[in-house]
């Protein structure tokens, strides 16, 4: 029997670096619940600034849904692979004879998971809140669900290309909003013709359309971001 | 063909032929723009529906053609920078974003001007506006990203990065905000009843187009001189053309 272990496949090694990135995050609950926390705080600014009418809230709320989610999103992808790159575990991480491109996948999934998942399951409560109608419900989570997982993975460009900065947190809202904008006009159309009783599935399609090219080009970019953050 | 493309890597080389170039481009382009303008501005016939105010058309259609030229530019620069490691392909990059910025605000500018006396708006969420504005960001997003590098050879890989996310998404934007757009607001805002134009104000036009690419390269040789000279600042030979010697 050999000594060395053996290096893992991409696949495990994809998986384990999922589970670690997960297990990190539930050590830690609170950061957890923190862009979830920063949603409700967000949707309650609304009816301050707007006014109380439920009508307005109802007609304002796939597009304020939509635009909580997407700042939420962005708050926290700053941090995707902030803690790595300090601690040298990124390094590790662009050493490793594992392909980069799924290593990549496991840290946006992992982030996707902790937040837009979370943030598209506990969306219905907040679109109670403004008085969204209840068809339309539904469908909110479905592009949430969808739309999130594109942003996480354009968020994870931005996060690549400014983690060895030390003024990265304004700098890469300004980087990734102008690629946000089509995930938001896409994800708050299909709620509009939710409410409105048209059909929502085509605007779903093409987010999920968004998705697919994302997963395929992202990680590229991400990928070569973070070999020029790490030599820098 | 080869040695071309090595002598294109070489600072110096590049600094001189930029400089010879400009030496007749910059002439040809001033004297462009002087005719094109007046021939725009004073001696064409008004537009029958918008008068004189349709004359802005003269800075505002070259501004915005050659601000979404310049992106392209500034994508191919990156993408053969990240390639082929060519540092004044870098060069070119850097220098892009912000003449590509300033273009893009004359257009807004220009064109929220000439909106005012036709539409009655100062702005519009119209889709091209609403693109070009997005541009601007795109733009402003390059130039941020660089200076927020301290080191510079690693800030032009991240800018490359950058534009080549932004031009795979510059479709997909644009195509998104003009679904946006048809969905939500009935199209009563034409910028002209019929798209023909006569010829008589389609040649100053023409003619201001090609000026302004003119302008374009001319701005952007000018911005790769100063930048080559600032990144060369130690090398000798720049000592040399500070100290007067013609090289």
């Amino acid at each position: 029997m050999s000594a060395v272990a053996q290096a893992p496949g991409p696949a495990r090694f994809c998986l384990v670096l999922l589970r670690r990135q997960l297990t990190l995050a539930v050590r830690r609950p609170i950061e957890i619940g923190n862009p979830l926390l920063f949603f409700a705080m967000v949707v309650a600014l609304f009816p301050l600034g707007l006014g109380p009418a439920p009508d307005q809230l109802a007609g304002f709320a796939p597009g304020i849904l939509w635009i909580i989610a997407l700042l939420s999103n962005l708050l926290t992808s700053d941090t995707v692979f902030r803690s790595d790159f300090e601690d040298g575990s990124l390094e590790q991480l662009l050493l490793a004879p594992q392909p980069l491109f799924l290593s990549v996948l496991a840290y946006i999934g992992a982030h996707w998971l902790l937040t837009g998942l979370l943030l598209a399951l506990v969306s219905p409560v907040f679109a109670l809140m403004l008085n969204l109608s209840a068809p339309a419900v539904g469908v909110l989570v479905a592009s949430l669900l969808l739309g999130t997982a594109v942003l996480s993975l354009v968020g994870g460009i931005g996060a690549a290309l400014t983690v060895g900065l030390k003024r990265g947190g304004m700098l890469i809202s300004l980087l990734i909003l102008p690629f946000y904008m089509p995930v938001l006009i896409f994800g708050s159309a299909a709620v509009r013709n939710a409410v409105l009783g048209i059909p929502a599935t085509p605007y779903l399609a093409i987010i999920a359309a968004m998705l697919c090219l994302a997963i395929a080009l992202a990680p590229l970019a991400i990928a070569a971001g973070l070999r020029i953050s790490v030599d820098a | 063909m080869w040695s071309f493309f090595h002598k294109l890597g070489s600072p110096p080389w590049l600094y001189r032929i930029a400089g010879t170039i400009l030496r007749w481009l910059l002439p040809v382009t001033i004297v462009a723009l002087c005719v094109g303008v007046t021939w725009g501005l004073l001696y064409t016939a008004p537009d029958f529906r918008q008068g004189n105010s349709y004359r802005i058309i003269y800075i505002h259609v070259p501004a915005a053609a050659v601000a979404l030229a310049g992106y392209y530019v500034m994508a191919i620069a990156g993408a053969v920078s990240l390639i082929w490691k060519m540092k004044m392909a870098d060069v070119a990059m850097k220098s892009c974003a912000p003449i590509g910025a300033a273009l893009t605000f004359i257009a807004l500018v220009t064109g929220s001007i000439w909106g005012k006396p036709t539409w009655g708006t100062w702005w519009v969420w119209d889709a091209r506006i609403t693109s070009m504005l997005i541009l601007l960001f795109l733009y402003l997003g390059v130039v941020a990203l660089y200076e927020a590098y301290d080191n510079k050879e690693a800030a032009g890989k991240a800018c490359a990065v950058l534009t080549l996310v932004g031009m795979v998404n510059i479709p997909i934007i644009y195509k998104s905000v003009d679904w946006w757009y048809s969905l939500h607001q009935p199209a009563s805002i034409k910028m002209t009843g019929d798209t023909t134009i006569d010829p008589s104000m389609l040649y100053p036009l023409l003619l201001m187009i090609a000026s302004f690419y003119a302008l374009f390269t001319c701005c952007l040789l000018m911005n790769m001189r100063a930048e080559i000279l600032e990144r060369e600042a130690r090398t000798g030979w720049v000592k040399k053309l500070a100290l007067g010697y013609r090289s």
